[in-house]
């Protein structure tokens, strides 16, 4: 390891950021059941997402130029006790999480109090502090198992999140209980390739694992291994044969939670895998390589088109988008297959884009089912007029979904093409801008129902109130900020990426 | 921010500003008032590159400013300012505001100095510009747009995919001179020449164009194609070709302009003629031939709007733009007849009319490198366009046999439009100097020379012969029937056989390709809602059990692949 490991003197409450990134939510959850007050669920959990933000800005400014901040749980040197350790990469995933968790919030107010019932509001505003600092700690730590244990928080949390949809559509409860079987599937296989690691390294930190796997090199249990791993995550980041829960759960769960989930949970697997690809094991493992371009690789690019072509005939915008976030993670696991500098550039960066993007698409299905009930292309057909504000947020929202230039959908598929013609690719690179059109397809049917076609009759929708519009509109605005000012997320991708292989280089 | 103000940034916020403005006269006001300061501004611009900004690590270059770029931008300054005059009834916000949006985006996109920002603007025409086709309010207009808009917003991705390669292969996103060879110039050129109207790829053109409003087409006619003589222009000059494309679009879209009812249509097809004139131009590519080519966009945009405008004014007393319906208009709405006939003297290139002094330029170039047979050509076309367009709109609308139809003359904004369209196409025509100090390379050359004003003369002469004979032999087609015929048999026999034979033949593989088209994507359409749609095995509603199984599958060939290698 290249880097400068500092002893645990950690002494000021500075030092101590790293460990309130995650007790600060993690303990505002049981706080909110001990209030036990649905007035004051709320703020808490508001109060600890801004706190998260601000911690996970701090830390982002002191990695941003390559630096790492290890930090030893209960002064526990690691191999032994548990190690946080964060570099850009995650850094970037953390502010992602926080920022999306402190717009999408002030939405989730309003939206909640429609679409779930009265008396399960503290439980759910406990249960999402819990998914949240369970997708912080997937994070930041840099403990292999650690890694399982914050997984397993995060999705049960999610399960109860999702099964709450059910006051406005009983179907949740089905869709929760898929979840239930398909994730703990997934986090079991990923236990279990953990497990295997243990066996052939007789570690669990992350960086130790990586320095024995170095020095041993591949052998049977690595691989299988290596294997269970990438299905495992592949599982919980919806990589498109074992999709099959995403669309479910999207749908049926409330609006603000799709938002969240859909802006932070796939991203935070994603992250996972990039860890365990390039920090665990690493592209100089021929089984690492071939798998990724023969497997991950093929799936990706079917991804872009199956999961799109399906979105395209969708009846559903809320389905639509869940689709659509499937098409999405295409990209993002081709610019990891690329293996180069610029492909992770582009997966990490379109991490954060597609984020932001899809917080507000989902959040403006909560506005529409707030007013309409559902989502249903002939329920909010001619609402451009009737709800002006929020379907001018789709239409720029779904500009970046498409990667229209000066948004930040066009700035991620920019690099990924750059990435893919850096290798001599230019097939992929054209599969990568066909598939655009799809998306183009798929978001001009929405534009078409929301604008050029007339309101039923007996619609009364009329806009949604501010606390709704204002976060809607951060993230339509983020969308094409990151799209001109597309320095900040580029530096911060590309420090990440240069971190990421940098460690597997050695 | 900028060290210049770009002029697309006036029409921008003239458009964000316009609908927030109640009353209609106040808008129409404003919407004149923005090509008014554009224009200004772009008159004063400095030379050379400004505006440059940076977006995702590149150097976008909003303004580049040359006499190339000027000219264009002046021009279509001056024809969004005559045809928002001609459109000042419009109460409608939408068509309003998009046709700022256009005229911005052609203004943009014509002193972008790097593919990117050309690409932004580019689809800015595009998405502008289906509203003026969408605003017309019926089922077809509604079909026709998407059409229109599929098919642009695909050149603006093949311009991106172009660019993308280009700057993967040079290093440099500068929009200058390129020559065709690899995969991106290739895409980029195919983008152009789809906006252009290149052969086999204009078929939106003359689908699209007459479905407008009546003051849409007269906007359209004036932007997206001179945008794409431009690119070409700036792009690809001296690419040899250019000529055989540009001749197969003067020669493709004659018998078309022949034979059509719609008179609108009839102008789309002629305007398409005459951008085949200016492709020729480009692909000589000398200094004359480009000059050539950027008057006669210039001359061409101008009597192409007095054109339209008439018949726009036809349209909007009549209710029809269809020649067997019209005739002997020229009664009620006698100052729209003769701005027509000013029109058609233009584009006729008379003496002491625009196209004169245009087209001479290029046939000019033409014959001085030795480009004979598409010399011919044009000499031709231009025979065929006196014919097609120069006495038959006039003949059909407003002379010819007398259609009973008795309309009021045309409102006066529409009249002071035309006339000042018309006063424009006279001015070039009578004082060339002042259009030739615009353009792009200094002009040494005389237009009045007997030479070409005879050689003109005698060609618009022998069209109108040949027009007068036709006619009188109830040869031309679609024609009255009540004429006697006494001419020659040849003709009588030959002609109607010839140009009815054509006119079948195309017809028919049009409407074959079309349907076969259209069969094709149905099934295409069909076949993946089958596989992909809500019911499909794809998009499965409860699917522990198969998702299960595909976790097997993966991690099976995960392990295989790992342990093989």
């Amino acid at each position: 390891m290249a880097t400068e490991v500092l002893p645990h003197t950690a002494m000021t409450l500075h030092d101590h950021l790293p460990m309130l990134q995650i007790l600060v939510p993690f303990f505002a959850a049981p706080l909110i059941v001990f209030l036990g007050s649905r007035r004051l669920a709320w703020p808490v959990a508001f109060a600890a997402s801004v706190i998260s933000l601000v911690i996970s800005w701090m830390l982002l400014m002191q990695v941003i130029d390559g630096g790492v901040i290890t930090y030893h749980i209960g002064g526990w040197e690691p191999p032994l006790g548990i190690e946080y350790r964060i570099d850009a990469a995650n850094a970037f995933v953390l502010f992602l999480v926080s920022a999306v968790s402190v717009v999408v919030l002030p939405f989730a107010k309003t939206s909640v109090a429609d679409e779930v019932a009265a008396r399960d509001h503290t439980l759910f505003y406990a249960a999402y502090l819990l998914c949240f600092s369970g997708l912080m700690g997937v994070a930041i730590t840099g403990d292999a198992f650690n890694v399982f244990v914050f997984l397993e928080i995060s999705s049960l949390s999610t399960y109860v999140l999702i099964a709450s949809g059910a006051a406005r559509d009983k179907r949740a409860l089905t869709a929760a209980y898929d979840y239930l079987i398909m994730g703990t599937i997934g986090a079991t296989f990923f236990v279990i390739g953990i497990g295997f690691l243990y066996m052939a390294t007789g570690t669990l930190n992350m960086a130790d694992l990586a320095d024995r796997i170095g020095t041993q090199g591949g052998n049977r249990t690595v691989e299988a291994g290596f294997a269970f791993i990438l299905v495992g995550v592949g599982l919980k980041l919806a990589f498109y044969p074992m999709h099959l829960w995403l669309p479910n759960a999207y749908t049926f769960a409330p609006s603000a939670i799709s938002a969240f989930l859909a802006a932070t949970a796939t991203k935070v697997a994603v992250y996972v895998l990039l860890r365990f690809t390039f920090t665990v094991f690493s592209p100089a493992f021929q089984f690492e390589v071939l798998t990724l371009q023969f497997v991950i690789m093929p799936f990706a690019l079917l991804a872009m088109f199956a999961a799109s072509f399906v979105a395209v005939f969708q009846s559903d915008f809320k389905r639509m988008l869940a689709y659509s976030s499937i098409a999405q993670i295409g990209y993002m696991l081709l610019g990891i297959c690329l293996l180069t500098e610029t492909g992770l550039t582009a997966a990490i960066v379109h991490l954060f884009n597609h984020g932001i993007t899809k917080a507000a698409l989902f959040m403006a299905v909560g506005a529409y089912v707030l007013r309409n009930k559902d989502t249903f292309y002939n329920d909010i057909c001619g609402m451009g007029r009737k709800m002006p504000w929020t379907s001018a947020a789709v239409v720029i929202s779904g500009l970046s979904l498409i990667g229209v230039p000066g948004t930040a959908g066009f700035v991620s598929k920019w690099v990924l093409v750059q990435g893919a013609l850096e290798k001599g690719w230019w097939p992929i690179a054209t599969l990568v801008v066909a598939s655009s059109l799809l998306a183009v397809v798929y978001v001009w049917r929405v534009i078409e129902v929301l604008y050029l076609q007339p309101a039923r009759s007996d619609s009364t929708a009329t806009e949604v109130p501010m606390s709704m519009l204002v976060p809607i509109w951060i993230a339509a605005i983020a969308c094409i900020w990151f799209g001109i000012d597309t320095d900040t997320t580029l530096t911060a991708a590309r420090s990440a990426a240069a971190g990421l292989l940098g460690t597997a280089g050695q | 921010m900028f060290d210049v103000f770009p002029p697309v940034l006036v029409y921008l916020l003239g458009a964000v500003l316009l609908p927030l403005l109640p009353n209609a006269a106040l808008r129409a006001g404003l919407s004149l008032l923005v090509p008014v300061i554009g224009g200004w501004l772009i008159w004063t611009l400095p030379e050379g590159n400004h505006a440059v900004v940076s977006l995702a690590g590149l150097d976008l270059t909003l303004i580049r400013n040359d006499k190339l770029a000027s000219v264009f931008a002046l021009i279509f300054s001056l024809a969004a300012f005559l045809s928002l005059l001609y459109a000042w009834h419009v109460r409608d916000r939408v068509q309003q505001t998009a046709t700022l949006l256009y005229a911005g985006s052609a203004i943009g996109a014509v002193f972008a100095g790097d593919l990117i920002s050309l690409f932004l603007f580019w689809e800015g025409t595009a998405i502008a510009s289906v509203f003026l086709i969408w605003a017309r309010g019926t089922e077809g207009a509604y079909h026709t747009g998407l059409r229109y808009l599929l098919i642009q917003v695909t050149s603006g991705v093949i311009l991106l995919a172009g660019a993308a390669l280009y700057w993967r292969e040079t290093g440099s996103l500068a929009f200058e001179h390129m020559t065709l060879g690899s995969a991106a110039t290739w895409l980029i050129f195919l983008a152009i020449g789809i906006k252009c109207g290149f052969p086999l790829l204009n078929n939106w053109l003359a689908d699209a164009y007459p479905v407008a409003t009546v003051t849409g087409t007269v906007i359209l006619s004036a932007f997206t194609t001179k945008l794409a003589i431009y690119a070409l222009a700036r792009g690809f000059a001296g690419t040899e070709l250019l000529i055989w494309i540009g001749v197969g679009m003067v020669l493709i879209t004659v018998v078309q302009a022949m034979i059509e009812n719609d008179l609108r249509r009839v102008l789309a097809y002629s305007l398409n003629n005459q951008l085949g004139f200016m492709v020729v131009g480009i692909g000589i590519g000398t200094e004359l031939a480009l000059n050539g080519a950027a008057s006669h966009a210039v001359a061409s945009v101008l009597y192409k709007a007095v054109l339209l405008m008439a018949v726009g004014a036809v349209l909007f007393r009549t209710g029809t733009a269809k020649a067997s319906d019209l005739g002997g208009l020229y009664r009620t709405m006698p100052l729209t007849a003769l701005f027509a006939l000013v029109g058609s003297a233009s584009i006729a290139a008379m003496p002491l009319f625009s196209g004169f002094v245009t087209k001479s330029l290029i046939l000019s170039a033409a014959q001085h490198e030795h480009h004979y047979i598409a010399w011919a050509v044009l000499l031709f076309g231009s025979a065929a366009a006196v014919m097609h367009t120069a006495i038959r709109i006039p003949y059909a609308a407003f002379f010819g046999p007398d259609s009973g139809l008795r309309p009021h003359e045309a409102p006066a904004h529409m009249l002071l439009a035309m006339g000042l369209t018309a006063a424009f196409c006279v001015a070039i025509g009578v004082y060339p100097k002042a259009l030739y100090a615009l353009l792009p390379y200094a002009v040494d050359y005389k237009s009045y020379t007997t030479y070409h004003v005879v050689q003109q003369l005698q060609l618009v002469a022998f069209a109108a012969l040949v027009f007068a004979v036709m006619m009188r032999a109830g040869l031309y087609p679609k024609s009255e029937r009540s004429i006697v015929l006494d001419t020659d048999w040849v003709y009588r026999r030959l002609l109607p056989r010839v140009v009815g034979a054509l006119s079948a033949t195309m017809g028919a593989v049009w409407a074959l390709v079309a349907s076969a088209q259209e069969r094709w994507l149905r099934g295409i359409i069909l076949r993946l809602y089958r596989t992909h749609g809500p019911a499909s095995r794809i998009a499965l509603n409860w699917p522990t059990g198969s998702m299960v199984q595909w976790v097997a599958i993966v991690l099976g060939i995960t392990l295989i692949v790992t342990f093989l290698s």
